[in-house]
């Protein structure tokens, strides 16, 4: 029997889906300031660019906020338990229809490899791509802040590699979320809030 | 119900992304005030011509002393030095007036007597014809006095009719008999009415600096690029500053002058100034004729804001002046002097015009190419200048630099400039590895434009300025930049972003600056994009597998 247990509150819907059209957008005009191809023109993709940058700002303040408020926060605390449990079932177990090894609840809604993998993304990808970014956005500052010795090669150089490690995440993200029990399950939790788990 | 379910979260969307939206124009308004200052520089300097003409407390013509028909230049300026008692000791201590120049920071001596460049080369022996544009009446030789407060020539900056006009070949004055010009034309010259030119002289205009330097290098748009006669009545398009129609500004404008001394130099040009708006009544002996003098060192606002994280590398002139010679009329690209003196079939010296009307050979010259809207040449620039002098040893194996722009992207002082590199090939002195002063058109027996005889020429030019010739001329490649600062495009056809930014794009071969978006990374770019392939080959595996397994599993 499945039991219908609500784990995305309405905020976190809101910031997950908003989060991912501004980081595909990103994504896209980002490789385009990178010169990989021409879309929008250069102009027009720096300032869409630097536009979905604010943007994602002021998102993630709410964000923040809420983490801490809510105490959501507790959901991205890694554990190596389970973890090899996680990948053999990937690995096999998901093939032939064997029991998912992690039961998800209200209060821990990540399966152990998700934790790691959010963790990666909040501890190393984010923190360069912001870092870099902000400081791609404020070239114009450097000296002000003491920063006159940075270069801006190797500071989007290091912007480059996060974005391709976002990229990277992006469709394994998007391949996972189709993991569930059934192929929309996870999709469906992420716009209605109701997932289903087994008893 | 779902319309209400779905509220809370669309009201949130339009807040996060007004914010978003809001944060970077809010972050744009405290370079507001720049704003201010631009506009209100527009409303002091803007003034038309016109008005200024008529706010003169003088009118010229009412003084006695200009009331008599005079014979010559220099009674003119004995008139004018009557009331301006300090003008003639003013302009005495010029450049306009020397030609002589000592480069402080480079000690080289400079000047236009002084220097060799590949355009006509050299001063001595010529001045009869190149002192057409010294602002001096007889300087024909090495014996011109130049203490004589007489010869100064007034007129030549500061006529107002058009009708005054110096000729080569008359040492700087112009023409008071009836003159055949130009030479064989069959058209004459009435003499100058000098009555009539004095009477109704006023301040400098685009039309006076222009007569000579408009005409650098032996005509119209020849030598700068981004100077000749269409900038006297220029539109909008050309030049956004000087637009007839427009702010209407003069040179003077710019190349402010303190006691006839006017600002600006090619031989110790401003490459970067960012020491901000030269606010009148200070004290700072600074070069009034950069553009930072006026617009101040954040001139970009609004959706343009980024423009000012480009000035800590990139001159002004880079983006606002994306050609030269926009107006119009061919500029010289190139001068090869060693295939002068080829006749025609009756062994008459000859010009030969291109399909576009230009001189393209001439038996006294050689070859010359032309070109318009030209895309400059980048340089990185920090202001110094190292020339290539008369007794300057060159290696004539490789493109000689007649001047050599200084400048890095590491030494903390350069901009990239737009530049016009004239390329050459001109005599040298092949015993001794010199530039060699050349004899063009005053004596009559070795003039090179008179006799066609390139050693004759250089044997006595060299003689005549006293320097070692082994006797022997040889051509050599040469190169000479020129800063391009002048035909400054209104903002709508300034260098686009694309055009920098790109692969191959405007400042590609520039060493040591990064340009987003030209593709410098292409090591981690294949890498990254080949993780990712893979990336999407595994989890679509993955998928495949899942779905053929279910399948099979029923």
């Amino acid at each position: 029997m499945a039991e219908r247990i609500y784990i995305f509150k309405r905020f976190e819907r809101f910031w997950h889906w908003s989060q991912a059209l501004l980081i595909i957008f990103m994504m896209l005009t980002g490789f385009e300031v990178h010169g990989v191809y021409n879309i929008f023109g250069f102009k027009a993709a720096t300032e869409l660019h630097t536009i979905a940058a604010w943007t994602l700002v002021s998102l993630w303040v709410f964000a923040i906020f809420w983490h801490f408020t809510t105490g959501e926060w507790k959901q991205y605390i890694p554990t190596l338990e389970k973890v090899d449990a996680m990948l053999k079932f990937y690995l096999t177990g998901i093939f032939t229809d064997a029991p998912h090894p992690f039961k998800q609840t209200t209060v821990s809604k990540h399966n152990p490899l998700q934790r790691l993998a959010y963790l990666f993304v909040l501890a190393i990808i984010n923190p360069l791509i912001w870092t870099t970014g902000w400081f791609y956005l404020f070239y114009g500052s450097w000296e002000n802040w003491g920063f006159g010795w940075l270069s801006l090669e190797w500071v989007a150089f290091f912007h480059v590699i996060a974005a391709f490690m976002m990229l990277i995440f992006f469709i394994a993200h998007i391949y996972l979320a189709t993991a569930g029990h059934t192929v929309t399950a996870h999709i469906k939790a992420m716009i209605t809030g109701w997932e289903e788990v087994e008893d | 119900m779902l319309k209400f379910k779905y509220k809370g979260s669309l009201l949130a969307l339009t807040f996060v992304l007004s914010i978003g939206m809001i944060w970077p124009v809010h972050a744009n308004d405290a370079k507001a005030p720049e704003k201010a200052v631009v506009s209100g520089a527009v409303d002091v300097f803007g003034i038309a011509v016109d008005e200024q003409k008529k706010k003169s407390t003088a009118d010229h013509s009412k003084f006695k002393e200009l009331q008599v028909d005079f014979k010559d230049g220099p009674a003119v300026t004995k008139a004018c030095i009557s009331c301006h008692t300090e003008a003639s000791k003013q302009l005495h201590k010029t450049k306009h007036w020397n030609w002589d120049y000592i480069n402080a920071d480079t000690k080289q001596h400079l000047g236009k007597k002084n220097v060799i460049n590949n355009f006509c080369t050299s001063v001595p022996s010529n001045y009869k014809f190149c002192t057409a544009c010294h602002i001096g009446y007889g300087w024909e030789d090495e014996n011109f006095d130049f203490t004589a407060e007489e010869k100064v020539d007034c007129l030549v900056c500061h006529d107002t009719t058009g009708n005054y006009k110096k000729l080569p070949g008359l040492a700087g004055h112009p023409n008071y008999k009836t003159m055949e010009w130009p030479p064989h034309s069959g058209k004459f010259r009435a003499p100058t009415d000098l009555k009539q030119v004095a009477q109704a002289v006023g301040k400098t205009s685009r039309a006076t600096c222009g007569a000579c330097h408009f005409r650098g290098g032996g005509g119209d748009a020849v030598k700068h690029g981004d100077l000749d006669s269409s900038l006297t009545t220029p539109d909008r398009y050309l030049d956004v500053h000087m637009d007839a129609k427009g702010l209407d500004f003069s040179c003077s404008k710019c190349h402010t002058s303190d006691s006839h001394e006017v600002a600006g130099s090619r031989y110790q040009p401003t490459a970067v100034d960012d020491k901000g708006t030269l606010i009148r009544g200070s004290k700072e002996e600074r070069n009034a004729a950069t553009c930072v003098a006026c617009h101040g060192n954040v001139p970009h606002f609004g959706e343009f804001a980024k423009m000012n994280e480009h000035t800590d590398k990139i001159a002004c002139q880079t983006c606002h002046i994306p050609a030269y010679a926009r107006g119009n009329k061919q500029t010289k690209m190139s001068w090869d002097w060693s295939t002068l003196g080829k006749m025609d079939d009756q062994g008459h010296a000859m010009k030969i015009k291109g399909s576009d009307g230009s001189v393209i050979y001439d038996s006294k010259k050689g070859d010359f190419t032309f070109d318009h809207y030209v895309v400059p040449e980048y340089q990185w620039f920090n202001g110094e200048v190292e020339f290539t002098l008369a007794d300057t040893k060159i290696d004539p194996t490789k493109v000689v630099k007649i001047n050599s722009f200084k400048g890095s992207y590491d030494d903390g002082k350069s901009r990239i400039w737009p530049t016009k590199v004239f390329r050459g090939k001109q005599m040298f002195d092949k015993g001794n590895n010199t530039l060699v002063v050349t004899s063009l058109s005053d004596d009559p027996e070795t003039a090179l434009w008179k006799n066609f005889d390139i050693n004759k020429a250089v044997e006595y030019g060299m003689k005549y300025a006293g320097r070692d010739f082994s006797g022997e001329v040889g051509w050599v490649e040469t190169e000479m930049s020129w800063p391009i600062t002048h035909m400054v495009a209104p903002k709508e056809d300034v260098v686009e972003c694309h055009q920098c930014h790109t692969e191959n794009g405007r400042l590609a071969g520039i060493e040591g600056i990064y340009i987003p978006g030209t593709n410098t990374t292409p090591l981690l770019d294949k890498l990254g994009f080949i993780v990712a392939f893979l990336t999407l080959i595994g989890v679509l595996i993955h998928g495949a597998i899942r779905y053929f397994m279910h399948k099979r599993g029923g």
